[in-house]
């Protein structure tokens, strides 16, 4: 009896035993190559991101108020874990997840996930973290303290301007480059162990972890924001009263100080010096991850559900809501410039002056699919007519007929910068015109080039010397006016709050204008064109005049931006007309998504207010060095893995996806192809796309 | 089709009647800009010049400054043409813009920068010991440069083979943008000033009125261009890369490796683009992060002056616009009374590019395209 339990339980024990053999050998069957491949990629990174600055830059900003006295650059009194920090450890983790993803084809069994991912983000983040080793070593190597004043050289300092003591402190964690030899290794294998580690847990789970994470970073860098909105609003909840203030220009005027109701809470998140506290760290998490899990448990399916039966009403029915959504949300940005500070007014208003030209790019690029590389022009041509309308300041050449729309003491007279705007249109148009007739009819690319020159030549212009009796030259026009509104109040630079209005309003036409185009015949002629050029103009498009259509509408829409921008700025300078700016909207229409206009929207919010303008700053200040980079990086990686942006627009992203969907078609046997009439296909994939 | 001609037979439109007038316009300055200027030759306190620079005398060019700007233009030129090659294969082979060929350009002349300054600090950047240095210099440029035309190739280029056109031509923006960037952030953003090139580069050859570095940089460009068209005419790879850009498929099927016959066509044009860098550094002596940009541009229009795809027209193109570049400010601009015209030079050169295209769209040369390219 006791026998065979014995014997059954040696039979367990050995079936166990072979079974801890069979996990143990598969953890170290790894993909070697893919492994090494991405750890080079992780050394790469962390090297280039340390050279380049980036974490003694952003070390002055705390995440995490801590511990350790002395390991922080900027800081010699500070404690804790910096964002320079975080702009490192960062890559481990993503690179540790990226490594176990792979492409699943239908029919095709997906390998097994197991303890072998996991080694294989740790071999990634050692390999990474070896990288970042060799570079200590390298400084080590290269440091010389200066015998006199103790003063440590560099160097390779000479080329290379990050190349200091400031990193080597930071990479070393001011403990010497023996430590930093292996504790980079470790830290990033852990790391990206961690990275790796995330795909085996389940779904709820890791979306939890992944909430918190993020939560957790996003509440310490935008501590700042959550300032702003809760102090204003915990004011506000405290003393009711302040409300009557609302329509002047200082809601505290007159009103007894009061402390927001939030100030516990903020006190309890946020340390004195900055960043989150060792409890504000627990509490965040826990809050962004419990929501998460509620999230996934509670309503899960459900928001699917919604949404399909809210698709599956009838369209009058969806048209009714989304107008009560669009009137609830457009309440909601009215009031909103009242909870927040002067300096999210301002970040909002520049948001507002890009997401014109973002709005009008969009219309350019993304519907009619003209790559317009020289848009800054139609932005420099509103700014410079308003200008000179508006200004006082302008150049003398001026002939006397051209009106000024300033009064003789110097004041913006009523209205007039709406005339102006009228004829800053027309200008606009003009310009539109003028630039689009000659291109109209090169090939894409030659045309991105040509307008590019464009753009080149009408900054050049407003620069030189020949024309500066008109536009000031390098000096540029200065004492322009606000745009006066009689009652309405004027609206300059000084009050952000204003401007944010205006923006408002002038983006909500653009929005409605994009939006009804976009269905209207010429829309739906621009995406043919967009498509197919020769089809387009073979099915009776007459695709010239239609483009030339896209480019005046892009055109008056980015004026209105300029007229704007130069009312709020009071002064204009042929440097805020460099082709950086074409580029940087060109980014913010990518990112969020050629051709849809909500992915336009959140592309402006999150590149030019969380990043920044070219000359703007945005919410991450940290970032403003970086933001260019930032930029270019993420143009090339939308490019190369999701070219539809961020909010796609359907059939945009059902054009660039043409094969995978025929070949999903083609593996659910729904397409006949013909056998080996690859070419017969690609016509019929459009057709079978679902819709 | 490639630019704004009217297709024969089809009624004039509106906008080919602008178009018209618009050749009309731009050839038609040029013409009195040009009369105005032999006529200023001729007599500084002509009608015309007193009408159009306000009551005074223009002022005369002497032959020295003449002489002057047209070495400088054809210096500036060469470069330009060693740059437009790259653009010129990589459209011959690919379709394609590779708008971040000026930042291959601009890596050239920051290796020439970090590599001469550390040889000055060693006293090599001078007398005799100089000649072996800077060939030294100009491989090691050769060699960054090809490298960073080959990854760029490899990380954003390759990836998207296939897709629509202006896919890989904004993507070639993002890597231009971030090259730049990069630099700044690396090397810091101001102006990087080369060393002191040896006193006998500066000299002027007695004869000629020739500064010897300017010889220098067009006879470099020469040698290089002799050893292109060498390469792309006489040899294997050159024959092979030549096939691929008639056509992608059939080259395939002959047995020629695509991939690496466009690996070879970035690493090519790359290298050209770091001898043009570190030539620029010499004749120049400064370099910034955005020295790139302009270039390229320019050599870009270069290579559509000459006609895409074709390696001469490359080169004579960029001699031409150099040349047009040095030569117009003061030749056209300025007897036409345009005040600061220097300042004008780059619009110059964007004006070219649209007149050309207008006029004539192949390029003084002609293209050589691929036939789903000439589509």
């Amino acid at each position: 009896m006791s026998d065979i339990t014995a014997d059954v339980a040696m039979t367990e024990l050995a079936d166990g035993l072979s079974e801890a053999t069979e996990v143990v050998k598969g953890a170290f069957e790894i993909d070697r190559s893919k492994a090494v491949r991405f750890g080079g990629l992780l050394a790469l990174a962390l090297v280039f991101i340390s050279l380049v600055g980036m974490p003694v830059g952003m070390d002055g900003r705390q995440i995490l108020y801590w511990i350790n006295p002395d390991v922080y650059v900027n800081h010699p009194d500070g404690q804790g874990l910096s964002l320079g920090y975080v702009a490192l450890f960062l890559w481990p983790l993503l690179l540790g997840w990226a490594v176990g993803s792979e492409v699943v084809l239908e029919g095709m069994a997906a390998t097994k996930r197991g303890a072998h991912d996991l080694v294989t983000g740790l071999v990634v983040g050692v390999i990474g973290g070896l990288g970042v080793s060799v570079l200590t070593m390298l400084l080590a190597w290269d440091r010389e303290i200066n015998p006199e004043n103790g003063v440590p050289a560099y160097g390779m300092r000479d080329p290379l301007v990050n190349w200091n003591e400031d990193l080597y402190i930071l990479l070393t964690f001011n403990r010497g480059w023996t430590f930093a030899l292996w504790a980079w290794p470790l830290l990033a294998g852990l790391l990206a162990m961690f990275g790796a580690g995330l795909r085996l847990m389940s779904d709820p789970i890791r979306k939890a972890i992944v909430a918190a994470l993020l939560a957790i970073v996003a509440v310490s860098i935008f501590q700042f924001l959550v300032d702003d909105l809760l102090g204003g609003l915990g004011e506000t909840i405290a003393d009711p009263g302040r409300l009557s203030n609302f329509f002047g220009d200082d809601p505290d005027a007159g009103r007894p100080n009061v402390d927001s109701v939030f100030d516990g809470l903020l006190d309890f998140v946020y340390a004195k010096t900055g960043g989150l506290r060792l409890q504000g760290v627990i509490f965040v998490g826990v809050v962004a991850a419990g929501l998460s899990l509620l999230g996934s448990y509670v309503t899960r399916g459900r928001v699917k559900a919604a949404r399909q039966a809210y698709l599956d009403r009838p369209v009058a029915e969806r048209t009714t809501s989304s107008a009560i959504g669009m009137v609830v949300i457009a309440l909601a940005l009215i009031i909103l410039p009242f909870f927040t500070g002067k300096i999210v007014n301002e970040l909002l208003a520049n948001v507002g002056i890009f997401l014109l030209l973002a709005l009008g790019l969009n219309i350019v690029v993304g519907l009619a699919g003209i790559l317009d590389l020289g848009y800054v022009a139609f932005f420099a041509v509103g700014g410079y007519t308003t200008a000179v309308l508006t200004s006082a300041g302008r150049g003398e050449s001026w002939p006397s007929w051209v009106p000024l729309f300033v009064t003789d003491d110097g004041e913006a007279v009523v209205g007039g910068w709406i005339i102006a705007l009228v004829l800053v249109m027309i200008f606009a148009a003009l310009t539109g015109l003028l630039i689009g007739a000659p291109v109209i009819r090169m090939r894409g690319d030659y045309l991105a080039i040509v307008t590019l020159g464009f753009g080149e030549i009408i900054r050049l212009l407003f620069l030189s010397d020949w024309l500066k009796g008109y536009f000031g030259g390098a000096q540029g026009i200065t004492n322009i006016e606000g745009a006066d509104f009689g009652f309405l109040g004027t609206v300059t630079g000084v009050n952000p709050r204003s401007v944010f209005y205006l923006v408002l309003f002038f983006s909500a036409i653009a929005i409605y204008v994009s939006w009804r185009l976009e269905r209207s015949r010429l829309g739906r002629a621009w995406m043919a064109i967009r498509e197919d050029e020769s089809v387009a103009e073979a099915m009776g498009i007459n695709t010239v005049n239609m483009k030339l259509m896209a480019f005046v509408v892009g055109a008056v829409l980015a004026s209105f931006s300029g007229a704007i921008f130069s009312a709020k700025v009071g002064s204009i300078f042929p440097t805020s007309f460099l082709i950086l700016v074409s580029i940087i909207i060109l980014v913010v229409v990518i990112v969020g998504g050629m051709g849809n206009i909500m992915g336009v929207i959140a592309g402006s919010l999150v590149l030019i207010g969380v990043l920044g303008g070219p000359k703007q700053p945005g919410l991450l200040q940290e970032f403003s060095e970086y933001k260019l980079l930032i930029y270019g990086a993420l143009l090339i990686w939308m490019m190369l893995k999701r070219p539809e942006g961020l909010v796609p627009n359907a059939r945009r992203s059902r054009e660039l996806h043409q094969e995978e969907f025929l070949q999903d078609a083609w593996l659910k046997g729904e397409v006949d192809t013909g056998d080996d009439e690859g070419e017969e296909g690609d016509a019929v994939a459009t057709e079978v796309a679902p819709a | 089709m490639t630019a704004a001609v009217r297709v024969k037979g089809a009624p004039r439109t509106g906008v080919d009647w602008f178009l018209l007038l618009l050749r009309v316009l731009l050839i038609g300055l040029i013409v009195i800009g040009l009369l105005a200027f032999i006529a200023q030759q001729i007599d500084p306190g002509n009608a015309f010049a007193k009408w159009t620079h306000d009551g005074e005398e223009a002022s005369r060019l002497t032959w020295p400054q003449f002489r002057g700007l047209i070495v400088t233009g054809l210096s500036q030129g060469a470069m330009y043409g060693l740059i437009a090659l790259g653009y010129s294969m990589v459209y011959g082979v690919l379709g394609f813009i590779n708008f971040a060929h000026g930042e291959v350009f601009m890596v050239g002349a920051f290796t020439g920068f970090i590599m001469s300054t550390k040889f000055d600090e060693a006293g090599w950047w001078d007398g005799w010991i100089f000649i072996p240095v800077i060939l030294f210099t100009i491989l090691v440029c050769t060699l960054v440069a090809t490298a960073t035309a080959v990854i760029m190739e490899r990380v954003a280029y390759r990836p998207l083979r296939g897709s629509p056109r202006l896919i890989p031509l904004i993507t070639s923006i993002g890597v231009s943008f971030f090259i730049q960037n990069a630099v700044i952030l690396l090397f810091g953003p101001g102006a990087k000033g080369y060393p002191p090139n040896p006193e006998w580069l500066e000299e002027t050859i007695p004869g000629l009125g020739i500064e010897v570095k300017k010889l220098l940089v067009i006879i470099v460009a020469a040698i290089s261009m002799a050893g292109l068209w060498y390469f792309v005419e006489r040899t294997k790879t050159g024959k092979a890369m030549r096939a691929v850009a008639e056509d992608k498929e059939i080259a395939s099927l002959m047995g020629i490796d695509v991939n690496r016959t466009i690996v070879t066509t970035f690493a090519v044009g790359g290298a050209m683009a770091g001898i043009a860098g570190i030539l620029w550094g010499i004749l120049f002596k400064s370099v910034i992060a955005t020295t790139g940009f302009l270039p390229g541009i320019k050599a870009f229009t270069a290579a559509v002056v000459g006609g895409v795809g074709n390696l001469g027209g490359a080169m004579a193109g960029g001699v031409s616009l150099g040349g047009a570049e040095a030569l117009a400010p003061l030749m056209l601009l300025e007897p036409l009374g345009v005040e600061g015209p220097s300042q004008l030079r780059d619009a110059v050169v964007f004006t070219l590019l649209i007149l050309v295209l207008l006029v004539k769209p192949t390029g003084l040369f002609g293209e050589r395209l691929s036939a789903e390219d000439r589509a």
